[in-house]
């Protein structure tokens, strides 16, 4: 049964790294300042590394550059994308923290419909830490808020839910359209308000978005590689797409939950839809081919671990996505890479480990 | 796959078999013996083959057959008008309580320009009160004798299992239902909400079951497909069933509402989503809306509990009704949706007294799980009847041994499909 008692959502300020790929600089931080502050801040910096990245006072962070990753993972560092924010996986990689929120440097405070600013952070937290319900589909979303429930024939043996390893928001104003859609529609918004969170079933895959997203980086985060894009690469903007598709897969054999809905950012800027037609067009016609590959693909029993499951996937990713292009046959070395590189900065026998000091 | 027909480049899947025996010579240049290639069908690779080769004779033939790739398009969502015309819509009420004269009034601007179907409940003793100003039939238990025989009668159709009287004799294409104790509810920001209107879009409208749309319902107004989603899924499917929602008065079970006697549903959650498919949900009869016409017999009147009465708290007919629907409607490839529209659900009954009466709803659910999840259905059921007389036959053997209340189920849906094929080819 649901809880009845509305507690304070917990702070977890030294449990939660907040990961932001930056190009340009860090002006929004100034709006997130109250939800932001107590919490240390990890700073991946994509583009030219001679470029400073100005950080507003009173944040506490780190900042990696392009020369950081180079120097911390070596010839490892050729899995981490250059001149895409596919890059913030690393920043998942270096962090010591139980959990991860990460978000675009062009998404501010929301307000909802009553007006009042909208902390995405709490709300991720809540979605966090309250149980998923994958194996039944409840059609008053999410049980666990206040005001809502289990609905009549919802089995009890299932109301316990399952732990939650990804909360999804979404976004208003500028909606997260593909570019063709953004050509046809470039002055559509986002304006619809849906008062809901929900668990995504077992067994369905769905587009994740990177603007707006936290996880439980223990239970899932070596799933959460966010592919090769960008420069040198012959895709763009599918990087969160791809950690999606591997995370849901992953999350379904080991009986995890993906959360979507609540909260909502404010999305301010518009890409240019021509720029991101030449990044997604390759991906527009292989994701055609991914969907059905991550739809049938089977896990074996024994992958009992993020790390077994991810290469396992690796493997497959080689095997049948390598027929549709060589860049598949690359990626699934990246993805063996990136789990390499994870385990040498995550090795288990760790004391308390203090943030890494900004640069 | 190649095409010949050159219109018809962007839709469907038309296989043209095109035998050919050539002389390899023409293919590979240099090797000297010439073989008879097998006949075979002319995809899209063979057809790149004998392109390349740039011969004329090959290129003029394939002009003059007017062959052409099939490209599937990359195409933002059409935004065409969703509409359902009025006479393609019956009204299906099942009237448990005797006075629907307020009911009636308070959807009257929202229902009078359809036709109605109000079923009395057979068990009901009183006279119906009903309104003027509406084009209605009113079916009671005489016509349900006439039409089943009265041990079928009070088999099939007693308590709220007596609106399915009205789907069955329903000749329209949709078909609407709501409870005699919802009224229309109003929106987050005040406005009424037309629950017809809203079941008849989500209708009209594809459902989107082979992938989740993280902004919902793609075909709303100010809504869309986001990035990731497919391109080839953004057709979607015919929508078979549209699962409204109820402000007030949710529908919990009676030990959910028993243990929260004051809680009541005030969220308006501003969505309509597609369940996806491989997921089951427990549908609530409450307020529905279908496609009649591809979701024949598979909303039915199965199961009865033992101690079921005339609250929905004690009745759990619309929730197993509702997966095997969902199974249907997976098989079939057809989607179900939910959300929007709410209806206000007013107080009745009481759930403390249901639950001293009836726990045996919330125990069977736990039995019926895992046959839902696994059950599968045969190629050859291509209709929602072959695929409801499939379903029957599985609950009967796999659920039968378990509780006499599922063999009786599968027989009564069994009868159901009979019924169901009489009226339909008595139908004009």
């Amino acid at each position: 049964m649901a809880g009845a008692i509305v507690s304070p959502t917990p702070l977890l300020k030294d449990e939660l790294d907040i990961v932001i790929p930056t190009i340009r600089n860090l002006d929004f931080l100034e709006m997130w300042r109250p939800f932001f502050q107590p919490y240390h801040l990890i700073i991946v910096q994509d583009g030219d590394p001679s470029k400073t990245i100005k950080v507003p006072e009173g944040f506490d962070y780190e900042l990696y550059n392009r020369n950081d990753i180079n120097r911390i993972l070596g010839p490892k560092a050729s899995c981490i994308s250059f001149k895409d924010s596919a890059c913030r996986c690393f920043g998942y990689m270096v962090s010591k923290k139980k959990y991860i929120y990460t978000i675009d440097d062009d998404c501010f405070v929301a307000k909802d419909p009553s007006g009042k600013d909208i902390n995405a952070l709490e709300q991720h937290i809540k979605n966090l830490l309250s149980p998923s319900t994958p194996f039944f589909f409840n059609t008053l979303y999410d049980p666990y808020t206040p005001g809502a429930d289990f609905v009549r024939g919802y089995p009890f043996s299932l109301r316990e839910g399952v732990p939650t390893a990804v909360s999804h928001g979404l976004w208003l104003n500028i909606p997260d359209y593909d570019a063709p859609t953004q050509l046809v529609k470039p002055l559509e918004r986002n304006t619809r308000y849906v008062d809901a969170v929900m668990t995504i079933p077992k067994g369905t895959l769905f587009p994740m978005c990177g603007m707006n997203l936290a996880f439980d980086r223990e239970l899932i985060g070596p799933a959460m590689y966010f592919g090769l894009m960008g420069d040198g690469q012959p895709i763009g903007r599918y990087d969160d797409m791809w950690a999606g598709w591997c995370t849901k897969v992953i999350c379904d054999h080991l009986g995890l939950g993906v959360k979507t809905g609540l909260p909502y950012i404010y999305h301010s800027k518009a890409s240019n839809p021509f720029v991101n037609l030449k990044k997604e067009y390759n991906g527009i016609f292989w994701q055609e081919e991914c969907i059905p590959f991550f739809q049938n693909v089977t896990l074996p029993k024994d992958s009992t671990t993020v790390q077994k499951c991810y290469l396992e996937l690796a493997n497959q990713v080689r095997d049948k996505l390598g027929k549709v292009d060589g860049y598949f046959v690359k990626l699934a070395d990246a993805m063996v890479t990136w789990i390499e590189a994870w385990e040498e900065l995550n090795s288990p026998p760790s004391a308390a480990i203090p943030n890494g000091k900004a640069n | 796959m190649a095409t010949v027909d050159g219109r018809n480049k962007c839709t469907g899947k038309l296989k043209f078999i095109l035998s050919y025996t050539i002389n390899k010579q023409i293919l590979f240049q240099g090797m000297s013996v010439p073989r008879t290639l097998r006949a075979g069908k002319l995809n899209e690779k063979i057809l790149q083959l004998f392109i390349a080769t740039g011969k004329d004779e090959v290129l003029s033939f394939i002009r003059e057959l007017n062959i052409h790739p099939v490209i599937t398009p990359v195409l933002p969502t059409q935004m065409a008008q969703f509409s359902v015309k009025d006479e393609d819509v019956d009204i299906v009420i099942g009237a448990v309580q005797s006075d629907l004269t307020s009911f009636m009034n308070a959807w009257k601007p929202i229902i009078s320009r359809f036709h109605l179907i109000i079923v009395k409940d057979p068990d009901l003793k009183e006279d119906l009160k009903v309104p003027e100003g509406f084009d209605v039939n009113i079916y009671t238990k005489a016509d349900m004798d006439q039409v089943a025989g009265s041990a079928l009668t009070s088999q099939l159709f007693s308590g709220f299992s007596c609106r399915y009287f009205g789907y069955l004799i329903s000749k329209k294409k949709y078909v609407i239902s709501i409870d005699d104790d919802c009224l229309p509810a109003k929106d987050d920001k005040g406005f009424q909400v037309d629950a017809v209107a809203q079941h008849l879009f989500n209708l009209a409208a594809p459902a989107t079951p082979l992938f989740f749309n993280t902004l919902y319902d793609p075909y709303r107004k100010g809504a869309d497909f986001v990035r990731g989603y497919p391109f080839s899924m953004r057709e979607g499917v015919t929508c078979a069933l549209s699962c409204g929602l109820w402000l007030n008065l949710a529908d919990l079970d009676a030990p959910t509402q028993a243990l929260k006697p004051e809680q009541r549903n005030s969220r308006y959650v501003d969505a309509v989503l597609t369940i996806p498919a491989k997921a089951l949900m427990p549908m609530s009869g409450i307020n529905i809306g279908f496609n009649r016409e591809v979701l024949g017999p598979a909303l039915f009147p199965g199961l009865k509990l033992a101690g079921e009465g005339k609250f929905r708290w004690e009745t759990m007919e619309d929730v197993f009704g509702g997966m095997c629907a969902k199974v249907i409607c997976d098989h079939l490839k057809i989607g179900v949706k939910t959300g929007l529209p709410y209806v206000w659900r007013q107080e009745r009954g009481d759930a403390v007294q249901s639950l001293k009466k009836e726990w045996e709803g919330v125990k069977l659910m736990e039995e019926v799980i895992p046959f839902f999840q696994n059950v599968k259905l045969p190629v050859e059921a291509v209709t929602a009847e072959d695929c409801l007389v499939e379903i029957s036959k599985q609950i009967k053997e796999k659920l039968g041994p378990l509780n006499d209340v599922f063999g009786q189920a599968a027989d009564a849906m069994i009868q159901w499909v009979n019924l169901w094929r009489k009226a339909g080819s008595s139908s004009s």
